[in-house]
């Protein structure tokens, strides 16, 4: 099977599209990023709390905005996450209105004081099942002792009903419950679960509608020096690997190679932009990906213009260029698209943790694999039509030598 | 050639089974070896053991915190201002000692020094304060700053951030929580301490423990109780005896109650504190009180055993954070046990007496960032992520079977072999996965089908222009073999770069990238070419390979 059979397209008679193509994106984003102030970055670098609930219908959220509203946290924001059937909201704050340096997690206290408020505390003495931890449910068996596991010995019945008490704890935080039961019935389905437990679970439980299942708080410092991290420890890394191969190419491969990849991260933080999507960290550890498989893309091409450079003697740089990007299109369009397979995979089934992560890969997968043919092959083109004094149509044969000349 | 394909399938086999060997063996105990899995059940005990996952993907708490180091010098330059004061005394200087802080920096500000005395107050500073700075103060010839050298107080502010680390080790080890970290991060002037809990959902408790300081001393009693600071200081003309210091506390007349408020008039100088304790338990008192009851070390007890023998009668003053808890009449000398009675609950008992078991603090600790992922949040992550990575890899593998033939399956086999090594290899250097890790492995999946892509397309160029088979293989591996180093060497030095000055997420992307990509150099290149070898020698002379 064979999608393309030796394809002749010239790339650098169009390179002037490509390259307002890509201009345009790059000033639609950098307006949109000036427009917005800046990128809008996620808790990890902004500082400020998130706390993720799920609820067990519906959720009302402007009864919720107004209860946030009467405790001052009027500035909160709320959205919706995750499938619709999931009914998931994250409430966020940010770090003017909560943090102080003495208590970080002042505002999700707050928030979860203003849950508790909203849905009620429940009937009197009674412990929410739902936000429970093992220990807790536990110590309510111990006492309850519905097993008659006491007369064993303390450790004994302390040991089972621990076990017991993760069971039941696990059973609720797995699929498909996800953090919440509707009914303590629902845990007979546990081993070791007797009427006589769920009796005593009933007398000392209730279910509240909602679960706490993340919570987020970032302080100022950590923010900034997370963000400034990031930026410098990317740069390094593109300086590496500029110098890598300046090595093993030329200089000016190493220059077209870096533009491109700089592209493609400009390019992609502009989109985040044009979307209002976050820049958290798992955005950053995509954008790492994105550098590392753009820089990929680009060598390969870099290898053949190089190559050809050496076996073809009497060829224009333009033909060149092309004929190394024809034939190198097979196995890029493959890859590309394979690895496209892979990340969208990864965005449509990845779940709610992972999608600012696998959105920017699946953009980063086009854009890198365009760059190569749009921004680097071009930057390399020109470079060798400039110092080759546009003797277009004769071998370029300084460089020629140049590149025989590094190989070794 | 056939000897030496033998030989590389050896080795190929051996290093498969070095990583499945890495994978599936856990030793369930140090007793064991090997823990050969015989039931399935173990054998996913085995991989859930071998494979450790990150706090996001498995749920549990992330704090991020700052030790205040400073603390730890103002601390030093209190003991110090004592010492100078005492020396100053004893050399006849009649000179000031004030403490002051400037910009974060903190000395001694020593004023009327007579003019004769200078000199002595050089010589003072050099014999008695050697990690000391005694400087001239501009526009006052009779003053001088006392200040710590720089090497001195970077040594105080790291032997601080060590301390705590251990603090804070030894109290989260006696929480029970399991496989917890706790490391430096950030810069090297940050201070700042990580410490994941998997498993702990509700931080509060432990974050409570972890900042709790604790300070504990026990000191003889002078005077009191008074009812307020003001009678206190009434009842001795307004000035204090320079021994002894104030301290509130609540007299308990009734034994239950929080009873009413107290001033004890306390020795400066502790009979025994903190750390002087060997154990502390939580226990009850004969009315039925929480409690915590504790032993002294050896040195300890003789200090006690000596201060109560010459004070009976008096009361000793238990002292927890500069509140005075209870203040017991010394009925007769007590060596090395004492209880600290009553507390407000069973719980606080408990987390107090771990906390004095764990030793002090020696700076306090600020909270820089918290995160906690839910366990049902963890498990949602881990489940949507595998049906996702195999979703992926199934599209990917099918796709290079129905594109490849033949030859799709040998790269299939390399991609499997290749994430095998990776896994083995996150198993074997006992590496967390987390989810910027898994945007390496993918990385890495994405480079290791461009490496066969790349030598397969080769092949086929190579075929179009007529070679022999044998030939065309041998070109496309040697042509693709110049570009799969470059592109894979480029990945690696970024993320060496990576590694090296990134922090957290950064590093655990880094770590599984350049595993990953020297796994598939020797996949793709070593193994996929075995194959190809192989197949070529068991082939009918003419017959054309499947690609």
């Amino acid at each position: 099977m064979e999608f393309f059979h030796e394809p002749k397209i010239d790339w650098m008679g169009k390179k002037w599209y490509l390259i307002g193509l890509s201009t345009t994106l790059m000033v639609a984003g950098l307006v949109s990023i000036a427009v917005h102030r800046g990128l809008i970055y996620g808790i990890d670098f902004r500082g400020g709390t998130l706390v993720y609930v799920k609820f067990s219908k519906q959720p009302d959220l402007d009864a919720i905005r107004s209860e946030l509203k009467r405790v001052h946290l009027g500035e909160a924001t709320i959205q919706r996450y995750g499938a619709a059937q999931d009914d998931e909201v994250i409430i966020g704050l940010d770090l003017g209105t909560t943090a102080s340096a003495d208590a970080l997690d002042a505002g999700k206290r707050a928030i979860v004081g203003a849950l508790a408020g909203l849905f009620g505390v429940g009937p009197a003495g009674k412990v929410d099942f739902n936000n429970a931890s093992p220990q807790t449910v536990a110590e309510h068996l111990v006492v309850g002792d519905p097993l008659r596991l006491a007369f064993k010995g303390t450790d004994e019945a302390l040991t089972g009903y621990r076990e017991l008490s993760e069971a039941l704890v696990n059973f609720r935080n797995s699929p498909p419950h996800s953090g919440l039961i509707a009914d303590l019935q629902e845990l007979r389905a546990v081993t070791g679960v007797t009427p006589a437990v769920l009796e005593a679970l009933g007398k000392d439980f209730y279910l509240s509608q909602y679960a706490v299942r993340n919570t987020e708080i970032v302080g100022p410092k950590v923010g900034g020096d997370l963000r400034k991290q990031a930026l410098y420890v990317t740069l390094a890394a593109l300086a590496a690997m500029l110098v890598y191969i300046w090595f093993r190419f030329e200089l000016i491969y190493g220059v077209a190679a870096v533009i491109a990849t700089f592209h493609d991260v400009l390019i992609t933080l502009g989109i985040f932009s044009l979307l209002n999507k976050e820049i958290s960290l798992t955005v950053i550890a995509a954008l790492l990906t994105l550098v590392g498989y753009s820089m990929n893309d680009t060598i390969v091409v870099f290898d053949r213009i190089r190559e050809n450079l050496r076996l073809t003697k009497r060829e224009n740089i333009l033909d060149l260029v092309n004929r190394s990007i024809n034939q190198t299109l097979s196995r890029t369009i493959l890859t590309s698209g394979l690895t496209f397979l892979a990340v969208l995979s990864l965005y449509l089934f990845g779940g709610e943790v992972i999608h600012g992560f696998a959105f920017t890969l699946v953009i980063g997968v086009i854009i890198g694999t365009y760059s190569s043919i749009a921004i680097a092959s071009p930057i390399l083109v020109s470079f060798y039509q400039r110092v080759g004094q546009n003797r277009i149509g004769v071998k370029p044969r300084v460089y020629e030598r140049e590149a025989a000349g590094t190989r070794r | 050639m056939e000897i030496k394909i033998r030989t590389r399938v050896i080795i190929i086999a051996a290093v498969m089974l070095l990583c499945v060997f890495g994978i599936i063996c856990y030793p369930a105990n140090e007793q064991e070896m090997v823990g050969f899995p015989r039931t399935f059940e173990r054998l996913k005990e085995n991989v859930r053991n071998r494979i450790r996952l990150g706090l996001d993907l498995r749920g549990g708490t992330h704090l991020v915190l700052q030790v205040q180091v400073e603390d730890a010098i103002n601390v030093t330059v209190d003991l110090a201002q004592e010492r100078l004061r005492d020396e100053l005394k004893a050399k006849g200087i009649p000179a000031n000692v004030e403490k002051k802080t400037e910009d974060r920096r903190t000395y001694l500000l020593i004023t009327g020094i007579p003019q004769d005395k200078s000199g002595d107050m050089q010589t003072l500073a050099t014999e008695q304060f050697p990690d000391w700075v005694l400087a001239r103060r501009a526009g006052d010839p009779a003053a001088r700053e006392l200040s710590l050298k720089a090497t001195a107080a970077a040594a105080i502010r790291n032997q601080a951030l060590e301390q705590s680390k251990n603090t804070i080790r030894n109290r989260i080890d006696q929480l029970g929580v399991t496989e917890p970290t706790i490391a430096e991060y950030g810069g090297q002037s940050d201070y700042e301490v990580v410490v994941q809990l998997p498993g702990v959902d509700d931080p509060s408790r432990v974050k409570d423990i972890i900042q709790s300081t604790a300070m504990l001393t026990l000191k003889i009693v002078q005077d009191g109780p008074y009812s307020s600071r003001e009678a206190a200081l009434a009842a001795h003309g307004g000035i204090l005896p320079p021994d002894a210091e104030l301290l509130p506390g609540r007299r308990d007349t009734s034994g239950a109650g929080p009873g009413t408020e107290a001033w004890y008039l306390v020795n400066r100088i502790a009979a025994v504190t903190g750390r002087d304790l060997r154990d502390a338990q939580p226990r009850q008192d004969e009315n039925g009180r929480p409690s915590v009851n504790f032993n002294l070390t050896r040195d300890g007890a003789v200090r006690f055993g000596r201060v109560t023998g010459q004070n009976i009668g008096k009361q000793l003053a238990i002292i927890l954070d500069n509140r005075v808890i209870d203040a017991p009449s010394i009925q007769s000398q007590i060596t090395d046990s004492g209880r600290i009675s009553p507390l407000p609950t069973v719980n606080y008992a408990s987390d107090l007496a771990l906390v004095l078991r764990s030793g002090a603090l020696p700076a306090s600790i600020k909270y820089l960032e918290e995160r906690t992922v839910g366990p049902s949040l963890g498990a949602d992550s881990i489940r949507h992520g595998v049906v996702a990575s195999i979703v992926g890899l199934l599209a990917v593998m099918g796709f290079m079977l129905v594109y490849y033939k033949g030859s799709g399956v040998n790269a299939n086999l390399a991609l499997v072999l290749n994430v095998i090594i990776l896994v083995a290899a996150l198993a074997y250097f006992g590496a967390v996965l987390t989810l910027p890790g898994i945007a390496g492995v993918i990385l890495t999946v994405g480079m290791g089908v461009d490496s066969n892509v790349l030598i397969f397309e080769r092949i086929r160029e190579e075929l179009r222009m007529g070679k022999t088979v044998g030939a065309a293989v041998a070109g496309g591996f040697e042509h693709a073999f110049v570009t799969i180093i470059d592109t894979h060497v480029t990945t690696i030095v970024s993320a060496l770069i990576l590694f090296t000055f990134g922090t957290g997420p950064i590093r655990g992307f880094a770590v599984t990238l350049t595993i990953g990509l020297l796994a598939n150099l020797f996949t793709s290149v070593f193994v996929s070419r075995v194959i190809f070898d192989y197949v070529l020698t068991k082939r009918e002379k003419g017959e054309a390979i499947s690609i």
